[in-house]
């Protein structure tokens, strides 16, 4: 059993970080195999993946139980909090590299293209561009566009939508959490699940856009530097909204199941931040990447 | 609260294997942490050899052109996410619980998580050097097209890079939550130890660099992969993107890597002046001056890639800033030592060489600086001879002198006084043997990263190979005092020294498995 020493709460010692490691090790060595198209890289992908789901129930489990059973006090979580707000200040940092690459492109690496006449002779600097030997842009939303030429999706149809599901998640998110704070059950469930559902079909709206992309507007990844910032920015947020809504789930259920008190909840109050973070990172989406 | 019986078994001291594989307890993890950064450091030097053995002589002999480009690169990748960073991590483990009277990290378990990532990812990228096509052979700033263009190899120094970052962020996460939240009653922010603040900084940078470079390597992943044309200027990309990406990450990691140094110096250099730090909240700041500025001067590395003259001027400008709070420092460790009651005992006698030979690749670094002046020594042998003398004597230098300061606090056995004066004088003069005539060979156009040179800089190649060989060699004197500590010798005192200040010096030595139980009073 674990003891708290002077009060803080200190584990014992634990299996999962170590497997952790092993699980991530095989997910990324799988990775890399099949980018080459060799053999075992599947499987290995399929058993770092599993390793890691597991974890995550075994461990992340373990901590829900321990806090359940009252195991810790203010200090740990004012540590928790802490790293929870730092690793929410690392994946801004991690935006903030793709976000760089957006403006550095438009704002100077294209405009210096299209100025050096000898290089590219003929090429123009416009946004949306898939630079001097892609695509030729036509404009938004112009369906089955010619080979050659490529479209971009407007920013006053499905994206608007988008803006308007994530701002109304992060509003209903804050009246589960008023809902928590007041012990009204039936409410912060009820406001949880519609929160889950938001971002679901926040989700839904994404991936449609994404085959309308591909399919009938000619923009992909390989769209030159306009494609290549606009599914890099977009991707890593869904991918981002996807995890944030998986957590909310599981504390949607967590709290089903009775878990959490009004003044001590921060499992809920890590996974709001969470999705308050991805639902900011979408407002500079909506106006770096669709607007301007 | 749990009763004294669990408080009891707690303080039992785990067996075997897995003591290691599953410890929670900041002590185990910080050996852990600087036995890796050792065997990193061996490993990563024995590449530095391959180097020198090439560059002995004009010519080809030793290795092809091709593995000697993936030992320049794979030496550097190594040494700063193997050996150095992790080097100053475990030094963290070790002693920020103890500094600010804690019973252990704030996050135990991420501890555990944020070591065990570093074997993993650093086998990737040692198996790079054996699939087809070999290691990345970009240089570790793995500049593309170069980088685009490699094999295997590059996709597993990528997932390396990504696993080394997740580790660097959670362990910064960590220490900071440590420091912030688990500091003794009493122990204010301006009353922390150095080495603790130094520590904060950098773990700052460290979560705001290291996602930056995860954000770089997974665009060049993409563009290798994926179809994008992040840098392709066929697709309104740009090559120079990444480079101002990368070093957006890569000047704040310079200071990740010396800061810690400066902390640990900071805490060598009182204790055998005899003299409390001179100017200490004068460090603070100009610790925390070092950590905004690191940020706006990233594109000193780029001085020769073709910017506007604007952004050359304001480059130039910023980075000549980083020369004043570097000079209050170095001024505040001479202050301390002015008219002290000094004895050289060999952590000072490391304290001492670090202030001195960091300061002479400071000045180095000052005259790259000058963008004008830079377009000479761009990509020579001058470029490397200033990073040595900064990273081996700044980062390497100041953790030997922290490894012989505390080792008596760890092993409960003071370190074999001759031994530790034999290694420190086999490495001082041999580090300068090995790199100050790769000032001379910069300036007279030696280039970099070529396994080849003309007849000319024949003589300092020679005698820069003979220093290496001795400097690697005489690092296994380390390994055998440490291993002799262990084992056993002199018993230390609590104090060790002759009345140190901090609280890691009030518990006996070896610190007991779990200290600060009940956490200290500190006036």
């Amino acid at each position: 059993m674990s003891a708290a020493h002077g009060g803080y709460y200190l584990p014992d010692p634990t299996k999962w970080p170590t497997i952790t490691s092993m699980g991530l090790f095989l997910l990324a060595l799988g990775f890399i195999l099949n980018l080459h198209y060799l053999a075992p890289g599947p499987w290995l992908m399929i058993a770092g993946a599993g390793v890691i789901v597991l974890m995550m129930f075994a461990w992340f489990g373990q901590v829900a139980t321990e806090s359940e059973a009252g195991k810790y006090d203010a200090q740990v979580d004012t540590s928790f909090r802490m790293g929870m707000g730092w690793f929410i200040f690392s994946e801004i940092m991690f935006f903030g590299a793709f976000f760089g690459a957006l403006f550095y492109a438009r704002v100077l690496s294209v405009p210096w293209i299209a100025g050096d006449e000898f290089l590219w002779p003929g090429f123009e600097a416009t946004w949306p561009t898939a630079g001097p030997a892609g695509a030729t842009y036509i404009g938004p939303d112009s369906h089955d566009v010619a080979a050659g030429t490529f479209s971009s999706i407007g920013a006053f149809g499905i994206p608007l939508i988008n803006t308007l599901l994530l701002l109304a998640s992060s509003v209903t998110v804050t009246i589960a959490h008023w809902a928590l704070k007041k012990n009204q059950r039936g409410a912060l469930c009820f406001w949880l699940f519609i929160t889950v559902a938001l971002g679901a079909a926040f989700m839904y709206f994404q991936v449609y856009e994404y085959i309308e992309a591909y399919s009938h507007l000619g923009l992909t990844l390989g769209s030159g530097v306009y494609g290549a910032t606009f599914f890099m920015l977009t991707g890593f947020h869904g991918f981002h909204v996807t995890v944030g809504a998986i957590i909310l789930a599981v504390i949607l259920v967590r709290c089903l199941k009775g878990h959490f008190k009004p003044d001590e909840h921060f499992g809920f109050e890590g996974a709001a931040w969470y999705w308050h973070f991805v639902d900011t990172v979408w407002v500079g989406l909506f106006i770096f990447v669709y607007i301007l | 609260m749990t009763t004294a019986v669990a408080d009891h078994h707690h303080d039992e001291v785990p067996k075997g294997i897995t003591r290691w594989l599953f410890t929670t307890n900041h002590k185990d993890i910080g050996t852990l942490y600087l036995w890796f950064s050792f065997i990193m450091f061996l490993v990563g030097g024995a590449m530095a050899l391959v180097i020198r053995a090439e560059l002995f002589m004009p010519g080809l002999q030793v290795v092809n052109p091709h593995f000697y480009n993936q030992m320049v690169t794979v030496h550097a990748l190594v040494m700063i996410f193997g050996a150095v960073m992790p080097g100053f991590v475990g030094f963290a483990n070790w002693m920020l619980p103890m500094m600010v009277g804690a019973p252990d990290m704030a996050l135990p378990r991420m501890n555990n998580w944020s070591f065990w990532l570093l074997p993993f990812a650093t086998t990737l990228l040692i198996a790079s050097l054996f699939v087809p096509g070999g290691g990345p052979a970009a240089g570790w700033t793995i500049y593309p097209p170069l980088s685009i263009q490699g094999g295997m190899g590059v996709d597993l120094t990528i997932f390396t890079i990504h696993i080394l970052g997740m580790s660097s962020i959670l362990g910064a996460i960590n220490i900071i939550a440590t420091i912030l939240n688990m500091r003794a009653p009493g122990m204010t922010l301006m009353k922390m130890p150095l080495f603790v603040w130094t520590w904060v900084i950098t773990a700052f940078l460290l979560i705001a660099a290291m996602p930056v470079l995860a954000g770089a390597v997974t665009m060049l992943l993409t563009d290798r992969h994926f179809g994008t044309a992040f840098f392709s200027a066929a697709g309104g990309g740009d090559p120079v993107m990444f480079q101002h990406i990368f070093w957006f990450f890569g000047h704040p990691e310079v200071y990740i890597l010396i800061l810690p140094a400066f902390g640990i110096i900071s805490q060598v250099i009182p204790t055998f002046a005899r003299k409390p730090l001179f100017g200490y909240s004068s460090m603070v700041f100009a610790t925390a001056a070092i950590a905004f500025l690191s940020f706006i001067v990233w594109a000193h590395h780029m001085y020769t890639v073709g910017m506007p003259l604007s952004g050359e001027l304001f480059f130039m400008y910023s980075t000549m800033l980083i020369a004043i709070p570097t000079g209050v420092k170095v001024f505040n460790w001479l202050a301390t030592m002015w008219r002290g009651s000094m004895t050289f005992e060999t952590p000072m006698l490391y304290a001492i060489a670090t202030v001195a030979l960091f300061t002479v690749g400071g000045l180095t670094g000052l005259m790259m600086a000058i963008t004008p002046a830079d377009f000479q020594y761009h990509d020579t042998y001058f470029i490397v001879a200033h990073f040595h003398y900064v990273i081996f004597c700044g980062s390497v230098l100041a953790m030997f002198s922290g490894v012989y300061y505390w080792l008596p606090k760890w092993t409960g056995h003071m370190y074999d006084e001759t031994l530790g004066k034999v290694h420190f004088w086999l490495t001082v003069i041999s580090f300068n043997i090995t790199f100050f005539p790769q000032h001379f060979l910069g300036f007279a156009g030696m280039p970099r990263r070529i396994p080849d040179y003309s007849l000319q800089f024949a003589e300092f190649n020679m005698v820069s190979s003979i220093g290496g060989f001795i400097l690697g060699f005489s690092q296994l004197i380390l390994l055998w005092v440490v291993i002799k500590s262990i084992r056993g010798g002199k018993k230390a005192t609590a104090e060790v020294w002759d009345n140190p200040e901090g609280l890691e010096w009030t518990v006996p030595s070896p610190a007991p498995y779990h200290t600060f139980a009940t956490a200290p009073e500190v006036r």
